[in-house]
């Protein structure tokens, strides 16, 4: 008997494989014999001109094929890389040429490609390109952009990219009738995805057949497929985008094209071989992408509860030398910074700015990580203020559970209403605070003082706008074995899609999890798609997924009612096999897959057993008008706008008195994500996302110096967690809140984990620090022991 | 400008190879373009993150940090040589499958190796002697704790196969 699988924590089906060093990973792709390999010459500087460029050397170089600078480009490739999503207030929107032209503006961007016969030699032939530059002044840090002494583009006054400004209500006038007011400076540094696998490329041109396959790590082949065609003149039809194996994404794989993405399958056309680019760990840091990196200034309203009455919030955003990803980042602050609470007005504004440093794009939370920091930062100010627990000012408030729909009256990143679908703040804080012993802390902060430890707790709250449209479309075929093949064009880079996407393709048509096979992001088996990112691929494939294979059931159950000459009403599907209810009639679904093609070549089993069925009318065409041959389903799903999921964290944390070291004693996470189709995935998504929670809010960011190179592109002094530095344990506890958008009623998951932490370790060190160092706030995240260390000493010396 | 190629014989999961490299060939880069052994992965080349970790004479060692010449006349076991002799999963394999140990696989081979080795120095650990175990390894995807517990559920299995007659679970990586 087939059980139902959705909401059950199956393992993974793709593990097998990648525990046996069998996965396949984009630098694992032969691509054929003679595969070269690329290098990229970097830019040393932050900001210069190119005088000169000189490759005389290199052709020299035993085994180098090819080196171009931007001089060796023509047509749409000599042109800068798309902005990919363009917005009205991004008035000054700029993006880099796949080889820089003229001017370098940060350290890491691409100036020259040499393709070799390994990469040994490309690096080679890299170090024997001479470049002339004439220095120009950079700009580094938000203080120096909003300065503008130098600018970043001479064409963007101000060094100015953007502003935008969204109101809902008076918020300034609320603020000045308020009977408590408060203004809070929060800062917040960068970091970046960092997967353990950075960017790769390769290509194949087969002039044959006049074709180019391209393999890359990316979170959208669909669009990187596009790109290639556009820039290098050739047909859609003519490219195939594969994404291989990915060794994590994080949200950097997003953006596309990278120069290689083009460079790389120009170079295969060229020399007539297949080329391959796979990043380095120091390129990576300094070529793909980076974010988090906010200033704002709040100033907030509120009454004697606690209750915001105006909240108005002004923030300055580095988006580093370029813009390709448009505004997405700020967007998502600006809006979801109200996480599950609704103060009386709120008014936001933003700058996005320039400067010589790596761009930034989406990194995990997207902006919400700031946006959440800056919520729950003043809302703990609030309850100091008034004397209050934190968790009432929180409770104080929250939307209501009978408030849904709740409509937060601002336009979210799609360009939607910001429109919460469903959602229990007060369950889940009631949950949260059972779970982390939140009424229990001031006896164990009691008996931990009685020992001179410091201990804190600390909470943060937050909502999630997941799954975003436009689309995902799904492809099922029931193959005449009986086996299953679901194609969805979005890609995978850890999160178990082939696991979780089958469990909803076999629930739907009755066969058993191993008999599913999930192909993603190849745009040869589903070239319409979206990608991977906003923490929407479950919404958005599983729900295209579901449609596809109800669709392949219907037309199974309607095949198999002619054959067995029974209703479709009576009819069941399970293990494989179709069945007329409390009877032996029954047919197995691959020779209904048979029975669906009127061209019956007998290769197999099951079309022998189709012999003896009749299906189809003699009197009419064998393929009606209405029908296609083959037993297949193809749908699309397409939301009228994001599903909101939450959660809350809470950890507790002891700092010590003498060297600031911040340790984590527990932690606790409530999530509502609707309903869960595989748990243990979820909770695995979880615990990499308060990892890297934990690394952005204690130990990472991008330590740039004032001439912007920067300082720390390595593992050996970007402090990435290990072991040793992520809690213990994790305790988790669900809620579900089922979305009433999507036929499975889920949430997306992805990005949850890492929103609420720098948040909910600000809140947790500022309480340990209570004691010794009253009024001492946290306003600036990460913070490390000497952070906090020089912390308390000016805290000291300006409350003597 | 030509480079000076060395014979090197490798010995690789129990087979023997012959590779003609350079001197500055790193193993990584032999084992898997010379090899075609892509299982064995590079996260950093700089030896911090642990994904290029590959038994030699039975020992941990980051792969990226040796020279393909100087590694001849050693025995080296890749995560293409954790399997079981029947060509099932071994026991740290096995571990991680269980508790949901990996999740986008490009971490986890170094992790595969470091523990067949650390549980071979110590077939029982502690929950704490389980994290110290990987804390050499970098996984961005995780936040370990699937790890941990796969350090814990290997050693059982490990335990399970030295009882029970069907496995062979105790086997060596490699030869002292």
């Amino acid at each position: 008997m087939t059980t139902k699988l959705f909401g059950t924590g199956v393992q993974r089906v793709e593990d097998e494989r990648l525990l046996r060093g069998h996965g396949r990973y984009v630098d694992d792709v032969l691509a054929g014999a003679g595969t070269l390999h690329a290098a990229v010459l970097r830019s040393p500087h932050a900001h210069a001109r190119i005088t000169d460029i000189d490759v005389s050397d290199v052709l020299d170089v035993d085994g180098v094929h090819l080196v171009w600078t931007h001089d060796d480009l023509t047509g749409a490739m000599a042109e800068p890389l798309p902005l990919l999503i363009p917005h009205p207030a991004l008035t000054h929107g700029r993006t880099q040429h796949a080889l820089a032209r003229d001017e370098v503006n940060h350290v890491g961007e691409a100036i020259a490609f040499v393709v070799a016969d390994d990469r040994y030699i490309a690096e080679d032939a890299v170090g024997r390109i001479r470049v002339a530059y004439e220095f120009l002044e950079p700009v580094v840090g938000i203080d120096a952009a909003r300065a503008a002494d130098h600018l970043v583009h001479d064409d963007v006054p101000g060094n100015v990219g953007a502003r935008l400004e969204q109101e809902n209500g008076d918020a300034r006038a609320a603020i000045e009738s308020a009977p408590h007011t408060l203004s809070l400076d929060l800062t917040i540094e960068r970091s970046a995805c960092t997967p353990l696998e950075g960017r790769g490329t390769v290509a194949r041109w087969d002039p044959d057949v006049g074709r180019m396959t391209v393999w890359t790590s990316t979170q959208t082949s669909t669009g990187v497929r596009a790109a290639v065609a556009a820039k290098l003149g050739l047909d859609l039809a003519q490219v195939d985008v594969i994404t291989p194996d990915v060794g994590g994404g994080f949200g950097v794989k997003i953006n596309h094209p990278w120069p290689e993405e083009l460079l790389v399958p120009m170079a295969a056309r060229s020399l007539g071989r297949p080329v391959k680019f796979t990043e380095d760990r120091r390129e990576h840091f300094i070529s793909s992408a980076h974010e988090r990196g906010q200033v704002h200034h709040v100033e907030v309203g509120f009454d004697d509860d606690g209750r915001v009455l105006g909240l108005d919030v002004t923030f300055w955003h580095d988006h580093g030398a370029w813009t390709p990803y448009g505004l997405i980042v700020p967007i998502i602050t600006s809006t979801q910074l109200l996480g599950p609470y609704k103060p009386g007005s709120y008014r936001v504004v933003f700058e996005s700015l320039y400067t010589n440093t790596v761009m930034v794009t989406p990194y995990r939370g997207a902006g919400r990580p700031q946006g959440c920091y800056v919520m729950e930062r003043t809302l703990d100010a609030i309850a100091a203020s008034l004397g209050k627990d934190r968790t009432e000012v929180r409770a104080a408030n929250f939307i209501q559970p009978d408030e849904f729909p709740y409509d937060q009256g601002l336009i979210f990143q799609d360009g939607r209403e910001l429109e919460y679908d469903s959602g229990d703040y007060p369950a889940s804080l009631a949950k949260l605070k059972e779970l982390v012993g939140w009424d229990e802390f001031p006896a164990f902060r009691a008996e931990m003082a009685a020992e001179g430890r410091r201990v804190g707790i600390g909470l943060a709250c937050y909502v999630e706008g997941t799954g975003v449209g436009p689309y995902e479309g799904a492809h099922v075929h029931i193959e005449t074995s009986g086996k299953v093949k679901v194609a969805t064009g979005l890609t995978t880079q850890g999160q178990g899609h082939a696991t979780s996407f089958a469990q909803i393709a076999a629930d739907e048509l009755g066969v058993a999890l191993e008999d599913v096979e999930v192909v993603t992001g190849d745009t040869r088996r589903m070239p319409y798609a979206v990608g991977t990112f906003a923490s929407r691929a479950a919404v958005m494939s599983g729900s295209a997924i579901h449609l596809a294979a109800k669709a392949a059931r219907e037309k199974a159950l309607r095949i198999a009612a002619e054959a067995l000459e029974a209703s479709v009403d009576d009819l069941e599907i399970a293990d494989g096999v179709v069945s007329v209810r409390g009877t032996d009639s029954s047919i197995d679904l691959g020779t209904v897959a048979v029975l669906s093609n009127p061209l019956r070549y007998a290769f197999d089993e099951a079309s022998k057993a189709a012999t003896q069925f009749s299906v189809g009318d003699p009197g009419k065409p064998p393929v009606a008008e209405d029908d296609e041959p083959g037993l297949e389903g193809r749908d699309f799903y397409s939301p009228e706008r994001s599903t909101f999921a939450s959660g809350m964290h809470a950890v507790v944390v002891e700092t010590d008195p003498d060297t600031a070291e911040v340790r984590i004693l527990k932690y606790a996470v409530v999530h509502d994500c609707g309903n869960l189709i595989n748990p243990m995935i979820v909770e695995g998504q979880i615990h990499g996302g308060v990892a890297q929670g934990v690394a952005g809010a204690l130990y990472e960011r991008m330590a740039y110096d004032e001439s912007g190179q920067l300082l720390n592109a390595s593992f050996m002094d970007f402090l990435m967690p290990y072991v040793t530095e992520v809690p213990a344990s994790i305790e988790i506890d669900h809620i579900e809140t089922p979305s009433p958008l999507n036929p499975l009623g889920i949430k997306g998951a992805g990005e949850a984990g890492v929103i609420p932490s720098a948040a909910v370790f600000a809140s947790a060190i500022e309480d340990a620090e209570r004691l010794d160092h009253p009024g001492l706030g946290i306003t600036s995240m990460p913070i490390s022991p000497s952070d906090l260390f020089d912390l308390r000493r000016r805290h000291s010396q300006e409350t003597p | 400008m030509t480079e000076e190629l060395h014979e090197v014989r490798l010995s690789v999961n129990g087979a023997v190879h012959v590779v003609r490299v350079p001197a500055r060939r790193l193993l990584s880069d032999a084992l898997r373009h010379d090899l075609g052994l892509t299982g064995t992965h590079v996260g950093c080349e700089h030896g911090v993150c642990g994904a290029c970790t590959v038994l030699i004479d039975g020992r941990p060692v980051r792969s990226c940090l040796v020279f393909t010449v100087s590694a001849v006349d050693t025995e080296i076991t890749t995560v293409e040589g954790l399997t079981e002799p029947d060509g099932s999963l071994g026991p740290v394999q096995q571990a991680f499958k269980e508790c949901h140990g990996l999740q986008c696989g490009f971490c986890t081979p170094g992790f595969l190796t470091t523990i067949t080795a650390g549980l071979r120095d110590n077939p029982t650990p502690t929950r704490d002697e389980a994290r110290e175990m990987v804390a050499g390894n970098l996984c961005r995807c995780t936040g370990y704790q699937n790890i941990v517990k796969s350090v814990e559920r290997a050693a059982a299995l490990v335990e399970e196969g030295r009882q029970g007659p069907s496995r062979n679970p105790a086997r060596e990586a490699g030869s002292r």
